[in-house]
């Protein structure tokens, strides 16, 4: 006592981040202390995903909202956007047919005649919303949802929103960010309708936001974020220009946004907050397949790699320093070269409406650079509502936002350590019992990966 | 809304207006229960976006509309529109939005309307912007949009005189607010009045190393020693007082997570190691797998067993 009080008066004043960050820090710990003293058993019901409440809370959420949501009335698709795909990754489709066509039948209110999705029927077109309503109709999947989206308007939205600096306005007169362009990119390498007026220059505005810190900022001279960043490194990877990204840098900042609480900050020394799994935690998987671009900026391999081909290229094996998982590096680089043969794809060649695809077919060549495990403890046993949904920390409550967030990044801890998104993942690989297993993502887009391909098959059968 | 609130079919002013209901469809999905006094201040606001009626009525309309749902982006896209077919004085609009911003200070629209706003009056709301932005940030010193905005301010209207010491202020009060870090690295680079980070590099180096210092735990000056010498290798690797500070900091810590990695990014980009420091590193590997334990403590095998790969 004498000691830590001595201590205490010799240490400057504790600062409010300082206050905060422990205060959450203990809330979280104490979870932790109370599990690690459970039994085992225990330990497995603590850990197991309450799946059916998690349904439960979706679909009343489908059906019904409180008045307390008329703050939200302006992102009704992404309201939609957040369940269904929650419900997707838990393996669950909308159950009745009905429910179905009313879904699409509301999004279609929400299309404007000159194309786009606003936040309601009636409202301005708006990147954001033309994001969530096109993903979730993919995840709703099928003739009827798919031809519901008008492709040549929508075409000729994106390209209005487009600005001089070659970022894009979130609507006519909006502001203009990463997010802006993200969402613009997402939707229009999804659909199939990207061409080089869009992507004219997008890289360009996505690199100026790259901080000194390694991490994007939604706008040039702002601070390096989570959500930008995803936005900003899958944008990048969309239009084949994630080569201009510092990614030694980029990669030293996110990887110290997981901290002791095992989940993610969004910026330095903020706090954790469930929905980070996903935009920090989904930037690994993009990283993953992105070993040679690293490799090349790092100076590893050889001046006359032109091809994403990593035959030979040594990958980092930083499973060695993992102390948990002794003796999983020889495995970990069994899966980290499950394509290694023969497979070369020329960055020059690839066409930018094959991106999506290509990308989920590139070698693994780093290994997964989070603690997934620890993630994922961080978001069943801190971020649970056990009457389902998810949330942010614990003492917050539950929202939808966080919960398709926290099981988006969930999904991602899940198939990390998978040689392909179409195998299951291993055992060891899934945090509480194997039943916990959500469907896989696919990471650029964030949909469900079947409905991804079910939507790349319908969308690369007709061009505009 | 207050008790007071009068239906607007109550208002002799909107007699003349029929009202336009959502069309949601029969059986819309998300379905929110909209109070009364909302779905009639929204169908009153289609009825007059729709006719595109850039009048006073309209714009005080607006204003019922934004306090309904400050998120509706619709809303304060016509209200720019009004505001501009009307010629009003918008320093006012900006005590508007003061009131606003009080209940929602993470809204996107509020600000970005702010932005037009202060974009349209220009050099004239410099002092404001800066002023609404101090106010706001003395709330939640992290507010992102209120440092976007102060950004913008600073870069459009000007008033970069007083910003070091704004940064040092607030760094002063908590130091590990890295949006303040992140602001002085803004204003060292780009204020007109400081000569750039070339001519600031000294004096910065010595107040960041003072910072790890006196709180080696504090990622943020780390990150922001290391931003100092962007597009500058040569100098990273070779200014001693960088390796000195990480040798200082090995030596009451030998796993200190930041000065390794610090010292690792500095050998990545050509640092040859002086025999200090290679005796300090000396200390830091022997003790090397704490570090790991350091940063993930429930990672350790013995707090709970982690599954083991078959």
């Amino acid at each position: 006592m004498a000691e830590s009080e001595q201590h205490s008066s010799a240490m400057p004043e504790i600062t409010e981040s300082q206050g905060k960050q422990w205060a959450v820090e203990n809330d979280v710990f104490q979870i932790y202390r109370f599990f690690s003293s459970s039994s085992r058993e225990d330990q497995d019901a603590l850990l197991k995903l309450r799946r059916d409440n998690h349904i439960e809370y979706l679909n009343k959420g489908l059906r019904q909202l409180p008045a307390s949501f008329c703050t939200l009335d302006a992102n009704r698709p992404w309201l939609c956007y957040w369940i269904v795909h929650s419900l997707a990754l838990l393996g669950e489709s909308i159950d009745d047919a009905d429910l179905e066509d009313n879904a699409i039948d509301f999004l279609s209110r929400c299309q404007d005649q000159n194309g786009g999705y606003g936040g309601g029927p009636g409202q301005l077109p708006h990147l954001a919303t033309t994001y969530a309503a096109v993903n979730s109709l993919i995840t709703i999947g099928g003739e009827k949802a798919l031809s519901s989206i008008n492709r040549e308007k929508l075409y000729k939205f994106l390209l209005r929103m487009k600005v001089a600096s070659g970022g894009f306005s979130m609507h006519d007169g909006g502001e203009v960010d990463v997010r802006a362009c993200y969402t613009a990119i997402s939707v229009a390498s999804v659909l199939n309708i990207m061409d080089d007026d869009l992507v004219q220059d997008v890289g360009n505005f996505v690199l100026s936001c790259q901080t000194y810190e390694g991490g994007i900022a939604g706008e040039p001279g702002a601070e390096a974020h989570g959500g930008y960043s995803f936005c900003g490194l899958a944008t990048l990877a969309l239009i084949n220009e994630v080569q201009r990204l510092d990614l030694p840098r980029f990669i030293d900042w996110l990887v110290f946004r997981q901290g002791v609480e095992g989940g993610f900050q969004g910026r330095t020394n903020k706090l954790v907050d469930g929905c980070y799994s996903f935009w920090q935690g989904g930037a690994f998987p993009l990283l993953q397949r992105l070993g040679s671009v690293v490799n090349e900026q790092l100076g590893i391999g050889t001046e006359e790699h032109t091809s994403i081909s990593t035959e030979g290229v040594d990958s980092p094996d930083l499973s060695e320093d993992d102390p948990d998982h002794e003796g999983t590096s020889s495995q970990a680089d069994k899966h980290f070269h499950p394509k290694g043969k023969g497979q070369t794809s020329d960055r020059s060649k690839v066409s930018l409406s094959d991106i999506g695809a290509e990308f989920l077919e590139r070698n693994m060549d780093i290994p997964p650079l989070l603690q997934s495990a620890v993630l994922q403890d961080y978001i069943l046993l801190c971020c649970q509502v056990p009457q389902g949904g998810l949330k942010d920390k614990p003492r917050e409550h539950r929202d939808f936002y966080h919960t398709c967030y926290c099981l988006s990044g969930l999904s991602v801890c899940q198939h990390i350590w998978s040689k392909s998104l179409d195998s299951p993942p291993l055992p060891w690989a899934i945090r509480g019992p194997y039943s916990n297993l959500l469907e896989p993502i696919h990471p650029l887009y964030n949909v469900i990966l079947d409905k991804y391909h079910e939507a790349h098959d319908f969308f690369s059968a007709s061009e505009l | 809304m207050e008790e007071e609130w009068i239906p607007f079919r109550r208002r002799v002013e909107w007699s003349d207006v029929n009202p336009v209901p959502q069309d949601e469809g029969p059986n819309p999905i998300v379905p929110i229960a909209y109070k009364d006094e909302f779905v009639e201040v929204m169908d009153y606001f289609r009825a007059v976006y729709l006719a595109d009626e850039r009048s006073s009525r309209s714009l005080s309309l607006t204003a019922e509309a934004i306090r309904c749902n400050a998120g509706n982006y619709t809303v304060w896209h016509f209200r720019r529109l009004v505001l501009e077919a009307l010629h009003l004085n918008l320093l006012h609009e900006l005590d508007y939005l003061e009131h606003v911003a009080g209940d929602n200070p993470k809204n996107y629209q509020i600000w970005h309307h702010r932005r037009w706003v202060a974009g349209k009056i220009g050099a004239d709301a410099t002092v404001k912007e800066l002023d609404f932005t101090r106010k706001v940030l003395s709330l939640d010193a992290k507010n992102y949009h209120a440092w976007s905005h102060r950004q913008w301010a600073l870069q459009a209207l000007g008033g970069w005189e007083g910003e070091l010491d704004y940064c040092h202020h607030l760094l002063k009060k908590d130091v590990f607010n890295n949006s303040a870090w992140n602001q002085r690295y803004f204003v060292v680079t780009k204020s007109p009045f400081l000569g750039g980070l070339t001519a600031m590099r000294a004096s910065e180096v010595c107040y960041t190393i003072e910072a790890i210092e006196t709180n080696p735990e504090n990622e943020s000056p780390w990150r922001y020693l290391c931003g100092l010498y962007k597009d500058d290798t040569e100098s990273w690797v070779t200014d001693p007082q960088v390796t000195s500070a990480i040798i200082k900091v090995l030596y009451m810590k030998a796993n200190h997570v930041f000065a390794l990695s610090t010292l690792l990014d500095l050998l990545c980009h050509g640092l040859k190691p002086n025999e200090a420091l290679k005796r300090r590193t000396f200390h830091t590997n022997a003790r090397g797998i704490e570090y790991t334990y350091d940063k993930f403590p429930f990672a350790k095998p013995t707090k709970y067993e982690l599954p083991s790969p078959i």
